[in-house]
């Protein structure tokens, strides 16, 4: 063994020190309770090390086999945006106090972790309108199930009702995640752009544990949450709503709508899109749900002399102490990226993100009227916010192919996940100007 | 020095912000004629408004409130709180990783996922596995993707296992997911050398055992040395074997899950692969499987035809997905950077000098506490501090006192199966020296326990608050600001 590795620090003597310590020959003698038969007798076969400043130079080159949205201006959506995010954000978060520091079990040594999370949660409260929100989960998708999962567990009932226009994946990680406790999921049409209501009425019953809809929806289009709410509230079922943070500065918060669960991805206040990770789940209930709700909870107190702090609380409800009793598992968050958000919603403030989701209203309206006047048609009949779909002539993978020769990322080909022939998601953030607008439909009209 | 004790929310006065827009360069439009007035806000989210300066100032008072690896030693067993290279943060902000978005075609990715393809090959080789999906965001998660994987696996045998064995000494998560992917958890106890008690657990495997669930080593530290003998046992009545990757620390190089007979494997980055905890996440938890498992991965996978590589979709007996997207994609990168940069040879000696130095200091503190199990440990240990506690003096407050000598505590009260658990991880990247003054500093607290016991129970004496009132913070909750009128 030598010390020609960076990252450790043993000399020959300081290793020759601890094995004299130790009075063994040699470390091999340490692992003398591997059976022979299970003991690697080959290096392992994975390449090899490289000193620093080749192996900077070889990932800049493996990052530039991509094309990135500093060259390419972003049309797409569907989940992850493509936002602003002022450079105070991450010299915050790369303070190694914050980002190298495990979750704060000993509050004594982790008040800055501890009261920075205390005030995301405040954050979230204000956004969404609830009253309790937890300290942040993997990421919006993987909350949606964590909801139902908590809904499921709360009325006791056997079933969700999921709308089509939720996201797909989050669609599709609550069908694996129930598949658990093995409670039954049942999707409800879309009219067009929104939640078919009928449909929902129908099959809404009294084994619904929860409703679940997306504000906006996966289609960029405005659900009437008071609308959803009175079919839940007649069946005794939650309300679950998956959001857009972003949004939430100018809709009416779901918590004052009769939500019972919001959830979502805080993705857009200052988390890079990152090829869709690391982002960061929010979770908030109401006052009635605060025992149950799953992840990590940080509660204001105070020390022997009546001081302020803050501490991690209502640990009964986690996993480490309910064990096989527990409805989650969950055991971390995503406290870095919840740091972000906060950063970024404390720079932004109550007008800046008043302004910058009017921004985004803004350029997709202007967008979608462009694109309508030159004879497209603009799917939404609900009022939308940053995200809209729109008819082309050709399929979205021959229009995205011709945007991308222009040097233009495009939009989401909604064949995917609902055989939507020709219709692209088109996301429009702040980040667009005018001019990228304009180009993006002088190409989509030489189609 | 002025202390400072203000919340973000306390220091806002309205009119100020942090970050300027632009003015838009498009129609503006009036809000209530595009929304129904009841679904437009009535009232603004109450959102602080702080200057850009104020805003820099409260988080780095914030931060020097905190305390990461990069403030001191940070012991902290099963954790494995080693140092968080520079390099990997750098890495995961180069703008042709940041700035790519998940959906993407897959032709303008291709660096993206030549990376994460290559990452599951090398996690694939160092579990021993036959494949990996790198799906999953924390150990938690990973066990979940594992034991759904393992239900879907039984049931595509035609059968509906209902039962998950956890030792005793197990990671309150492996019970809970157990529970989460709907099975019942059984129990093994430990016997008086810490090990798995392999008469036990041929007791209560039987036909309707899915899966046992192993940390290997143990969360005592200790590898279980019948493993050969206890994979025998699930595999002949059918069942999975689950190596839970919590202490993957120890075993790098050495020897692999694989070799041991395990079947699904899931690797924490955050520990092992050096990740940052980040004061709680983001991490990563990919899961490993064998051949006869495969199909049973989450999708998207990830995979090579000829020179390119693509999401594959298209597996009928997927479990489906289990994440957003294609996992913690920022975190994944910094793991792969760590790879490349200890290769085969450097992997293998962060395991010999993890298990060196937890031995080290294993020896230098037994003859101050109480150190139930004699043989050597790997990469940690445990100690309990019961002979402390007959003289008044808890675990709790041995962990306090540590606070003033400037260190992290270790893990306390885990696992539960030693009374006044002390559960000790030093990691291969600090210096013997570290390694001495803490012990120096145990020994002395020790002493202090026999001699000046009071400055053991009042401690800590130098944090910036002292000890918090759990049971007032959990009776009568506090979890927001509200502004006070």
């Amino acid at each position: 063994m030598t010390s020609s590795f960076r990252y450790l620090p043993d000399t020959k003597q300081d290793q020759q020190d601890m094995l004299d310590f130790l009075n063994i020959q040699s470390i091999d003698d340490l692992f003398a309770d591997l059976p022979s038969s299970i003991k690697l007798t080959e290096a392992l076969a994975i390449p090899k090390a490289m000193p620093e400043p080749d192996l900077i130079k070889k990932m800049q080159q493996l990052s530039s086999q991509n094309i990135h949205a500093n060259q390419y201006p972003l049309f797409l959506g569907a989940g992850t945006y493509d936002h602003f995010i002022p450079s105070v954000v991450s010299h915050i978060i790369s303070r190694s106090e914050f980002y190298t520091a495990y979750t704060p079990y000993q509050p004594e040594i982790s008040q800055g972790e501890l009261q920075a999370i205390f005030e995301f949660q405040t954050m979230v409260c204000e956004l969404t309108g609830m009253d309790i929100a937890n300290s942040s989960m993997y990421d919006g998708f993987t909350s949606v199930a964590e909801a139902a999962a908590l809904a499921v567990s709360t009325t006791k009932r056997s079933k969700v009702i999921v709308s089509q226009a939720v996201h797909p994946e989050s669609r599709a990680i609550l069908k694996t995640a129930a598949t658990g406790p093995g409670y039954q999921v049942e999707e409800i049409h879309l009219t067009t752009d929104i939640t078919n209501i009928r449909d929902m009425q129908e099959k809404t019953d009294d084994q619904t544990a929860a409703i679940i809809v997306q504000y906006p929806n996966f289609f960029g289009s405005v659900e009437d949450l008071r609308e959803i709410k009175k079919i839940a509230q007649e069946h005794g079922a939650l309300l679950i709503v998956s959001a857009n943070p972003l949004a939430l500065a100018l809709l009416q918060s779901p918590g004052k709508l009769g939500a019972d669960i919001v959830v979502g991805d805080m993705q857009p206040f200052g988390i890079p899109i990152s090829f869709g990770g690391p982002h960061c789940g929010y979770f908030a209930v109401t006052k009635k749900l605060m025992r149950k709700i799953p992840g990590r909870i940080v509660g204001q107190t105070t020390d022997a002399q009546g001081n302020r702090g803050f501490t991690l609380t209502l640990q009964t409800r986690e996993q480490h102490i309910r064990r096989e009793k527990a409805s989650s598992n969950i055991c971390s968050n995503q406290a870095l990226n919840a740091l972000a958000s906060a950063v970024f919603m404390s720079a932004l403030g109550k007008q800046g993100i008043r302004q910058m989701a009017t921004l985004n209203i803004e350029k997709a309206d202007y967008m979608a009227r462009q694109l309508t006047e030159k004879g497209f048609s603009v799917n939404n009949r609900s009022p939308f916010f940053n995200e809209f779909v729109v008819t082309l002539p050709v399929s979205v993978s021959e229009a995205n192919h011709k945007l991308f020769d222009a040097g233009i990322i495009g939009g989401f080909d909604l064949n995917k996940d609902y055989r939507m022939n020709n219709q692209m998601l088109i996301a429009v953030t702040e980040q667009r100007s005018k001019e990228e607008i304009d180009q993006f439909v002088a190409i989509l009209e030489g189609l | 020095m002025v202390e400072y004790h203000q919340l973000i929310f306390e220091i806002s006065q309205s009119g100020r912000t942090g970050a300027d827009l632009p003015e838009s360069d498009v129609d503006p439009i009036e809000l209530d004629e595009k929304f129904p007035k009841h679904l437009l806000r009535d009232t603004p989210a109450e959102l602080p408004e702080v200057s850009e300066l104020q805003l820099v100032r409260h988080y780095t008072a914030l931060s020097h409130k905190n305390y990461g690896v990069d403030n001191g030693f940070y012991p902290l067993g099963s954790c494995t709180m080693k140092y968080n290279p520079k390099i990997n943060e750098d890495v995961a902000r180069l703008e042709g990783f940041s700035r790519i978005h998940p959906y993407q075609p897959a032709e303008t990715v291709q660096g993206a996922l030549q990376l994460l393809y290559e990452l599951q090959e090398d996690l694939a080789t160092i579990s021993g596995m036959d494949a990996v999906t790198l799906q999953p965001s924390a150990g938690a998660q990973g066990e979940w993707t594992g034991l759904m994987i393992a239900k879907n696996y039984h049931q595509q045998n035609g059968e509906n296992r209902s039962k998950v064995l956890v030792p005793d000494s197990a990671h309150g998560t492996n019970p809970a997911s157990a529970a989460v992917a709907g099975f019942d958890t059984v129990t093994i106890p430990s016997n008086k050398n810490g090990l798995v008690d392999l008469e036990a657990l041929k007791k209560r495997v039987d036909q309707d055992t899915a899966a046992l669930m192993l940390t290997n080593p143990n969360t005592l530290g200790l590898f279980e040395k019948d493993i050969v003998e206890i994979a025998e046992v699930v595999h002949e009545a059918g069942g999975l074997l689950y190596y839970d990757g919590a202490n993957a620390n120890a075993i790098l190089g050495k020897t692999t899950p694989g070799k041991m007979g395990f079947d699904i494997v899931h690797l924490n980055l955050h520990k092992t692969f050096t990740t940052p905890h980040g004061g709680g996440g983001p991490g990563a938890g990919p899961v490993g499987v064998t051949k006869e498992l495969i199909p049973f991965l989450p999708v998207p996978r990830i995979e090579r035809d000829g020179d390119n590589y693509i999401w594959n979709v298209d597996e009928p007996l997927s479990i489906g997905r289990v994440k957003g997207y294609y996992g913690n994609f920022g975190i994944l990168a910094r793991a792969y950077t760590y790879i490349r940069t200890m290769g085969p040879e450097g992997l293998r000696q962060v395991s010999e000098s993890a298990v060196l130095h937890a031995n080290y200091l294993k020896k230098r503190l037994e003859t101050h506490y109480e150190s139930p199990y004699a043989q050597f440990c790997k990469h940690e240990f445990v100690l309990s501090g019961a002979k402390q506690k007959k003289l008044g003096i808890r675990t709790m407050n041995i962990a306090k006192r540590l606070l003033d000598f400037g260190y992290h505590p270790p893990t306390i009260y885990f696992p539960l199966n030693v009374e006044e658990c002390i559960m000790i991880e030093p990691t291969e990247t600090e210096t013997k020296e570290t390694l001495d003054a803490f012990a120096d500093s145990m020994i002395q607290i020790a002493h202090e326990v026999e001699e000046d016991p009071d400055i053991v129970l009042d401690a800590p004496h130098t944090t910036v608050v002292g000890r918090l009132d759990e049971t007032k913070a959990a009776r009568k909750p506090v979890l927001r600001y509200t502004k006070s009128l």
